[in-house]
């Protein structure tokens, strides 16, 4: 599965890219997420339930970042094992570019599921993706967006 | 007598069928019987570096969580394929090995690595889910084409390239100089679709392992118990035959799929010795997908040459078939022996040379399905055949006609010989029937109403009533094709017949039966089929091969044979006549020409008296045979199809199915059209709607009914089906079998039809109405290029 996309964030790229690497922030803001918790300077550990299709399951994994270029891209990539359900793994490059006041953070990714998931979900994953997506940058907005006075 | 031979029948086993009686596997229950499932493998390919299964251990009412070393450990051995190929250059195959829970590496999504033994259904199938396998992914090999494409992963260390063997079938020579010399040669290329079986009963087995007489009881689905408890004891070392009972009760369908012994049958025997415990496994829907041997899954080039009266000069073909990751029983057979010599069809060719490929990927197994091998013949041949009659301007019904096979015994290139045949009266028959004459006035009126119709043949011949034992055994079989009857008549004159043919949905409880009310004059309802049970049953082979009418009824008439003249020995002593001069029917002996006579249960109660019987006769009234066939039987017919597809949507409506068949003699018509509406229907199934399909990682994408699509009532029309008639006299009721005819003939009747209403050839089953729309449009931008 390949995913593009685009997201304008009314708030300066400084702050978009220590939101992105504050594991608070991403826990409160991955749609699922149960735990997320850092393991090293580049390393998390996640725990995240999801339905794809009619596919549940908690997904514990492990996210890495490489490519690291404050505050210009990273690369997240990680593995999460499902149980019986199967597994997802992928990897997203995020680049975040200043826009006036704004910040224009562009993504792609590339994902593979495998197991149950594959069996029953893959022709839902990719308009499950989409909207996993979009909600998680719904509510990164409103984050950034909520706490960018106070930052001011 | 109405129930004999011919009569239409209604069948016995309906009554416990559809008022939800029947007994199958998973609706029985054993003492002190826990329940298991199966940890598999989310990848296509990965080495197995440890399985963690702590937590699921310590869950409360798990028993036991076993994996492949142990079992190997023990001495269980790998899952054998029963058909040793030969490649061209005299090499034997290769394949590789099958354990039944994997060790080092899996193969394929899907593929054991361990058993997990619990108090109930479901708590075994969540601590399969807590047992924690660590896997190293490694790249795998998905596509039929490309796992012999240099640099493919290796699915196997020990076969090289992927390739199991390359073999060849017929004269490549003559074959090369007749294409050569030949005035028209027509060339396709044609992928034979990879096919869940879906049986409607999915597998299942409970296993009993009784400690103090060291003897193990096997309940499970199979077409063939003999054959499973022969595999069991011989090449999987479970216990000897006479320690070993294998009970088929009801089986709800198996189209070939339950002809094998899978890993879980075979773990669950050796997790019941490890347990002490009565363990049953039922396969969920997804595992069925996942694990049920597929079917078909060919990559096909094909060449056939005319001369300038387009009459065939020679074919050639060349066919790579997918094996799967593992190569199951009868998988090494499917695209040679039940292919190859399906070449020639119906038709007279002087030179055929075919050359197959079989080659190993990380996918699901790849095993006989109804029809094994016979359908991706027809398919071809009938696609090659309707092309080229399109490239003549022939009739495709005439090109078929000039070229048919029309004086039998008929030798063709490809070993077969068959016995008879009429093919030009089935296909007059199939013509007149689909009103072929009326074709123009009903395109031009379906044009009308903006709809393109159109008309598809298929003339097809198989080898069935598997199969004469030294014949096979000759070309690598590793048993023999023969099968068993035993007919007891009781002393109440009730008669049991014990049969190797299995039933599960081919009505042998009533068409069996019908044989001895044909011989004796008997109700049917005095008399029972017993089957599916080592114990009660001498030996069989089992049914698959639309064996059980050629090979499994006549076992029985030669048994009926041997009681028949013990009856007339009884009865001409009793009555002071002479044997010739007595007649059997309507239950009765009698002597023709006079008043004398005994009943029928007066002669049974005699047999087992003994108080009056011939010098030197044993009491009793019991015979069994064993029949071994001398040659194939040669079912043979046309289907023609009648397609309209909407141009908008693509979507096809088949407005007419017609069904020509010769299967000899038949033995109750309702239950023979039963058995080619099924098979049509099964055709059409994989001609319009079914698929399998695997991602390039190697997973399964159709794993459930969501992705994959089984034809249902209204996909399909209601089939006119008649019967020609040319009797094999290779057996005692001169018949030739119609289990699989069906799923033969109709993908490519049915593909010719379509392909002949859109006006293009390029056009790969399945034909979903998408694809249909997408060679119609290749089509009109072809045509607007010119």
């Amino acid at each position: 599965m390949d995913m593009t996309g685009e997201h304008r964030i009314s708030a300066p790229r400084q702050a978009v890219w220590a939101a992105l690497n504050d594991p608070d922030v991403l826990r409160a803001c991955i749609p699922g997420c149960e735990t997320l918790d850092q393991t090293s300077d580049t390393t998390l550990a996640a725990e995240v339930v999801q339905k794809i299709g009619p596919v549940k399951a908690r997904f514990k994994g492990e996210v890495e970042l490489v490519n690291v270029i404050p505050p210009e891209s990273y690369t997240i990539q990680g593995e999460g094992k499902g149980g019986v359900a199967g597994f997802a793994k992928g990897a997203a490059d995020v680049t975040l570019t200043q826009n006036g006041s704004d910040t224009l953070l562009s993504y792609t990714v590339h994902a593979q599921v495998g197991g149950k998931l594959a069996q029953l979900g893959s022709r839902l994953i990719d308009s499950t993706s989409k909207r996993l997506a979009n909600k998680f940058f719904d509510t990164f907005s409103d984050h950034l967006n909520g706490s960018g006075p106070e930052e001011a | 007598m109405s129930d004999g031979i011919g009569a239409r029948v209604k069948r016995k086993e309906d009554k416990r069928f559809i008022t939800g009686k029947g007994k199958y596997t998973d609706d029985l229950r054993q003492e002190n019987q826990a329940y298991a499932a199966f940890v598999r493998s989310p990848h296509a390919h990965a080495k197995l570096l440890g399985i963690n299964a702590s937590e699921a251990l310590a869950m409360d009412g798990v028993i036991a969580v076993l994996e492949g070393g142990e079992l190997n450990a023990d001495g269980i051995g790998n899952i054998i394929t029963g058909w040793a190929i030969t490649s061209k250059d005299g090499e034997p195959m290769k394949c590789g090995a099958w354990s039944a829970l994997a060790v080092e590496k899996v193969r394929y999504v899907g593929d054991a690595v361990a058993i997990v033994v619990a108090e109930t259904q479901a708590l075994a199938r969540i601590a399969a889910e807590a047992v924690e396998v660590d896997y190293e992914e490694l790249p795998a090999s998905v596509s039929t084409a490309g796992t012999l494409e240099p640099g493919a992963p290796q699915v196997h260390d020990n076969v090289p390239g992927n390739l199991i063997y390359d073999w060849e079938i017929g004269d490549e020579a003559s074959t090369d100089a007749n294409i050569a010399a030949a005035a028209h040669v027509t060339e396709i290329d044609l992928v034979n679709n990879r096919l869940s079986p879906n049986a409607m009963e999915p597998r299942s087995a409970i296993a009993i392992h009784d400690e103090a007489e060291d003897h193990y009881t096997l309940y499970t689905t199979s077409q063939n118990p003999h054959v499973a408890r022969l595999l069991l004891s011989a090449f999987y070392n479970v216990a000897p035959e006479h320690k070993l009972r294998v009970i088929a009760p009801d089986v709800g369908g198996g189209f070939g799929s339950k002809i094998y012994v899978y890993p879980e049958e075979l773990s669950c025997l050796w997790a019941s010795m490890k347990t002490g415990r009565s363990i049953k496994w039922t396969s969920d829907r997804s595992e069925a997908f996942l694990t049920d041997a597929h079917g078909r899954d060919n990559v096909t080039n094909i060449k056939m040459g005319f001369d300038e009266n387009n009459r065939i000069t020679a074919l050639k073909i060349h066919n790579t078939a997918n094996l799967g990751a593992y190569v199951s029983l009868f998988a090494t057979v499917t695209p040679t022996y039940l292919h190859g010599t399906n070449y020639s069809g119906v038709y007279d060719i002087p030179a055929i040379y075919g050359n197959v490929k079989a080659v190993h990927t990380n996918t699901t197994p790849v095993d006989a399905y109804r029809g094994a091998g016979r359908p991706e013949a027809t398919y071809m041949l009938e696609r090659v055949v309707e092309t080229a009659a399109r490239e003549l301007g022939v009739d495709p019904g005439e090109l078929r006609r000039i070229n048919y096979i029309k004086d039998f015994p008929y030798q063709t290139q490809v070993i077969l010989n068959y016995d008879t045949g009429d093919y030009v009266a089935t296909l007059d028959m199939a013509r007149a029937s689909a009103d072929v004459a009326g074709f123009p006035a009903r395109k031009a009126e379906a044009a009308a109403r903006g709809k393109l119709r159109g008309l598809g043949y298929a003339s097809f011949v198989e080898a069935s009533g598997i199969a004469p034992s030294a014949a096979v055994g000759s070309l690598g079989a590793g048993v023999g094709l023969w099968e068993s009857a035993e007919v007891r008549v009781n002393p109440v004159g009730t008669i049991e017949i014990l049969t190797g043919s299995h039933s599960h949905g081919q009505s042998h409880e009533t068409t069996f039966a019908q044989l001895a009310s044909d011989r004796f004059g008997i109700p049917i309802d005095n008399v029972q089929i017993v089957h599916g049970d080592t114990d009660k049953v001498q030996f069989g082979m089992g049914t698959y091969g639309s064996r059980s009418g050629p090979v499994g009824m006549s076992a029985v008439m030669r048994a009926l044979d041997k009681v028949e003249a013990k009856v007339r020995k009884i009865a001409a002593h009793t009555l002071e006549a002479s044997e010739d001069d007595l007649v059997i029917e309507n239950g009765e002996v009698k002597v023709a020409g006079t008043d004398k006579k005994m009943a029928w249960h007066e002669v049974g109660l005699a047999a087992y008296t003994g108080h009056n019987l011939p010098p030197d006769m044993e009491p009793g009234l019991k015979e069994g045979a064993f029949f071994d066939p001398v040659n194939f039987a040669f079912p043979a017919g046309t289907f023609i199809c009648e397609v309209e597809v909407d141009p908008e949507t693509g979507v096809t409506d088949i407005v007419q199915f017609v069904a020509a068949d010769d299967f000899g003699t038949i033995i109750n018509p309702m239950v023979v059209e039963g058995q080619v509406h099924g098979g049509v229907t099964q055709g059409i199934g994989q001609a319009m709607l079914e698929g399998v399909v695997y991602d390039e990682d190697g997973q399964l994408l159709t794993g459930s009914y969501m992705d994959y699509a089984m034809p249902r009532a209204a996909d399909v029309p209601s089939f006119v089906v008649e019967h020609g008639c040319t009797p094999t006299p290779n057996n005692p009721l001169g018949i030739k079998g119609c289990g699989e005819a069906g799923a033969i003939g109709s993908p490519p009747a049915l593909i010719n039809a379509i392909t002949d209403a859109i006006g293009s050839n390029d056009l790969q089953m399945p034909a979903t109405p998408l694809a249909v729309w997408q060679a119609l449009q290749a089509a009109k931008s072809a045509v607007a290029a010119e």
